[in-house]
């Protein structure tokens, strides 16, 4: 059996820590995503210069510049936001930026920017006919995104998806960086500690592999039940 | 250069935070990046190429060690393959009296290893999947001419193989780009450890950090021009006709 010096327990919790910052911030950045392709897709020219803003920064910015600049300059932020507050209206409010919430916050901000970019595909993927169909019937425009538009856009853009889930798992790894105590720190804690390295880094790059894995059977499934009417072939 | 420097004095007069100090460490940080990109991208070109044929092979035991190779770099955080190395490295009994030490000492090289391995691993499979769309056409056409196998990859697998993958290896060199910035954390004064070291100095989260991402944004500019141009030059047969 492997010898974890007692570092087990605390691993196990920097692995949840990891699994749920990567799901929220999937959460977060796909309602980004949607957002952001309809700003890209609208007929207004601010929307869509706005769109094309926020992902052609995010995109040309490393990720982990990104996460200190908001997690370091976000606490900075906020405290000048409530200090302003604090001298114009008397409100005396102190908001302290937990390492969770920036990361969350930070990965989601820049994943709904490469979601973006791939449900705008998508959506332009969807045939127009349908849409136009949905409209004849006298359905509502939310009415025709909820039973229309979405779940044929999902076809085209499960592929994509899975993709950024795989690379945004990765990027989760980052916020060791910025104090979270996720497996990755852990990880890096004992390495140093008992001097060891291989054995805690070879574990959590076995559970990054593991959660990988698990997600690409899901999103196998998931690409089955959208393909649903579009053939046996795919 | 002496007009220059007083220049940029005359522009920064009020400045505390960009002064021609601080502004030396973001330049040593620009060539700290340019050097480890530019270096494991190369290097990892190199091991590319051979891997991605093998990773097309018919026997197993060539091709299955390099798809576990690329499954584990291309599935774990670049950060955990670069804290393996290092510490790795670090921890091995006795280095630190060879001559090895000398150069593992310092994070560069163990940094350097990591990203090669991890640009190699993305690069095999960019590379893997031009090979095997080559038009079959092609490559019967190579057999008819009686070529040899290595004959036939070097004048027609390859060369039409390296000008497909020319996008999807435009996207690497970006995304290497920004994975470099990682190197910060094990003490390395790249772009982002200068900005750090700016941040922590005047303790100026924005200014330290938005300064560094205009540079990392105009180097990103750069990279996808510089390879919009490639492919206009060595696609232009591949666009529909009549543009």
């Amino acid at each position: 059996m492997i010898d974890l010096h007692g570092y087990g327990p605390r691993l196990f919790e920097g692995a949840m820590i990891t699994i749920q910052l990567g799901v929220l911030s999937l959460i977060l950045s796909v309602i980004l995503g949607l957002l952001t392709a309809s700003a890209k897709m609208s007929r207004s020219w601010l929307l869509h210069r706005i769109g094309t803003l926020y992902t052609t920064i995010i995109r040309g910015v490393p990720d982990l510049v990104l996460m200190m600049l908001l997690f370091f300059g976000g606490q900075i932020g906020i405290n000048q936001v409530t200090d302003w507050l604090y001298y114009q209206f008397d409100i005396d409010i102190f908001i302290n930026v937990n390492e969770f919430v920036a990361g969350v916050l930070t990965i989601g901000l820049i994943f709904g920017a490469y979601m973006g970019e791939t449900f705008r595909g998508a959506f332009m993927a969807v045939d127009n006919g349908q849409i136009e169909a949905g409209r004849a019937y006298g359905m509502t425009n939310w009415l025709v995104f909820r039973r229309i538009r979405f779940p044929l856009m999902m076809r085209h853009a499960l592929p994509g998806l899975s993709n950024n889930w795989m690379v945004l798992l990765k990027t989760t790894a980052l916020v060791s960086v910025i104090g979270l105590s996720d497996m990755v720190r852990v990880a890096a804690e004992a390495s140093k500690a008992t001097r060891e390295p291989f054995t805690f880094m070879l574990i959590v790059a076995g559970i990054y592999l593991l959660i990988a894995s698990v997600s690409e059977w899901g999103f196998a499934r998931l690409q089955k039940r959208y393909d649903v009417g579009f053939g046996e072939s795919n | 250069m002496e007009s220059l420097t007083t220049w940029i004095e005359g522009l920064l007069a009020d400045n505390t935070i960009f002064t021609l100090q601080t502004l030396s460490y973001y330049g040593e940080g620009l060539t700290t990046t340019v050097q480890l990109v530019f270096l494991s991208l190369i290097i990892g070109l190199v091991l590319a190429v051979p891997l991605a044929i093998g990773r097309g092979s018919k026997h197993q035991w060539i091709k299955m060690p390099i798809f576990f190779y690329c499954y584990v770099f291309r599935g774990t955080p670049l950060l955990v393959q670069l804290y393996l190395i290092y510490y790795g490295v670090v921890f091995i009994d006795g280095i630190q009296d060879t001559w090895l030490w000398v150069i593992l000492e310092k994070p560069f090289v163990p940094a350097l290893i990591a990203f090669t391995l991890n640009t190699a691993a993305y690069t095999t499979e960019i590379f893997r999947g031009a090979i095997k769309s080559t038009a079959r056409g092609e490559i019967e056409a190579a057999r008819a001419y009686g070529m040899s196998w290595w004959l036939m990859m070097r004048r027609i697998v390859l060369p039409s193989a390296f000008r497909r993958a020319l996008p999807a290896y435009g996207n690497e060199v970006i995304f290497m780009l920004h994975a470099s910035a990682i190197a910060s954390v094990v003490t390395i004064m790249d772009l982002t450890g200068a900005a750090r070291f700016v941040y922590a100095r005047f303790y100026a989260p924005f200014d330290a950090f938005l300064f560094v991402a205009a540079i990392y944004l105009c180097l990103t500019f750069s990279i996808l021009y510089l390879f919009r141009y490639l492919e206009k030059r060595l696609l232009a047969h591949l666009k529909p006709s009549g543009q």
